[in-house]
């Protein structure tokens, strides 16, 4: 039976469809069968992250209309065998579905057999939920038919507390325990003690830690041609998503260091004592 | 930048000033009362308060005292009392 993941943050523009498209083309790749579901309604955007924007027919909102079939508005990525996206709609709002409509077709694709051979049986081992920013009816229907929960934060003031206020949430909405994924650190900063690390910060939300993302050009350059960035193995991004990724399936992975980029500047600096920690 | 600065002034470092901003921000918004709480709650205080004493339930006022105390935050209620009741009436 799959499982349903929803990656939420409250304040926007922190990363939430980045990671949706990155861990799920990376537990794709390991040969795991994953739905993505773009909940934000009217500001569709995952299509265009995974590079599929122009393959769309149906969206979330037809289906939960009855217009068509669950498996019609499903698009199959052509990079990964494995991975799926249901689409959000553009020209609608958050109100055209409500949590009850968003828990079935959750439900639906725990139960949907996306085999292209006849008589092949093929289902979604994980469903990500892409929710949108916010705190009202678009969040409660990402989450509702969730049934695990991650957060994702920048080590900014405004991004954590957001977070925080979305842990309270979650609660509410009974999804306890949700785990946290800091993106955007930046280990130079973090030295010089004009970040908050990654200690601060699960020590404020005292919430446990799926993972850690560098700031990383390449998540850039990946979206300006729709590809998830693990395609790029050399870049530390895509290792920091695919680490997450084999997390969320159960495997130990220790958290990469991110101080291998260490300049000979900074070296120096914190040679001369200027490291403020 | 912030280099040659920080060599020379003995200020904090700026993501200290995050954190202590941050854990006092985060104090307030966590005791923010859930909506739909404060309102039963006043329900409920005007119910057992009745039994002992006829109160002015339209002057009452209950809200979390946000001032920071060595205590920690308060509920403060302030409840007009038009008079004492003879006898329990429950």
């Amino acid at each position: 039976m799959g499982e349903t993941l929803v990656i939420t943050s409250g304040k926007g523009g922190v990363g939430k469809t980045t990671a949706v498209a990155n861990i799920g083309a990376a537990l794709a790749s390991r040969g795991y069968c994953v739905a993505l579901v773009d909940a934000d309604i009217g500001l569709r955007n995952l299509d265009v992250v995974l590079g599929l924007e122009n393959r769309i027919v149906y969206d979330l909102v037809d289906v939960v209309d009855g217009f068509c079939r669950l498996k019609q508005a499903l698009i199959k990525d052509k990079r990964h065998d494995g991975l799926y996206l249901l689409p959000a709609a553009q020209t609608k709002d958050k109100t055209a579905v409500n949590p009850e409509q968003m828990k079935r077709i959750c439900n639906q694709l725990k139960e949907i057999n996306v085999s292209d051979e006849a008589g092949g049986a093929k289902y979604f081992d994980y469903i990500i939920v892409d929710s949108p920013a916010g705190i009202e009816q678009g969040f409660k229907n990402a989450v509702s038919g969730a049934d695990r929960a991650f957060i994702i934060t920048t080590p900014e003031v405004s991004a954590v507390r957001d977070a925080d206020r979305i842990i309270g949430l979650l609660e509410a909405e009974e999804l306890p325990d949700p785990q946290l994924i800091i993106n955007r650190i930046r280990p130079g900063m973090v030295r010089t003690g004009d970040m908050m690390d990654i200690e601060d910060i699960v020590s404020i939300l005292a919430i446990r830690l799926l993972g850690v993302v560098p700031e990383d050009d390449a998540i850039v350059v990946a979206t300006n041609r729709g590809e998830p960035v693990i395609e790029n193995s050399g870049c530390t991004a895509g290792q920091a998503f695919t680490n997450m990724a084999r997390r969320i399936i159960g495997e130990e992975v220790p958290l990469m260091n991110l101080d291998v980029k260490e300049s000979l500047f900074a070296r120096l600096g914190s040679f001369l004592g200027l490291r403020q920690r | 930048m912030g280099f040659l600065s920080r060599l020379f002034s003995r200020k904090k470092p700026s993501k200290e000033v995050a954190k202590e901003r941050l854990q006092l921000v985060l104090s307030h918004d966590r005791m923010d009362i859930p909506p739909g709480v404060l309102e039963p709650l006043k329900d409920d205080l005007i119910r057992v308060i009745s039994d002992y004493m006829e109160i002015d339930e339209s002057g009452i006022d209950v809200r979390f005292n946000n001032q920071d105390s060595e205590e920690g935050r308060s509920l403060v209620a302030s409840i007009p009392v038009v008079r004492m009741r003879r006898e329990r009436t429950r």
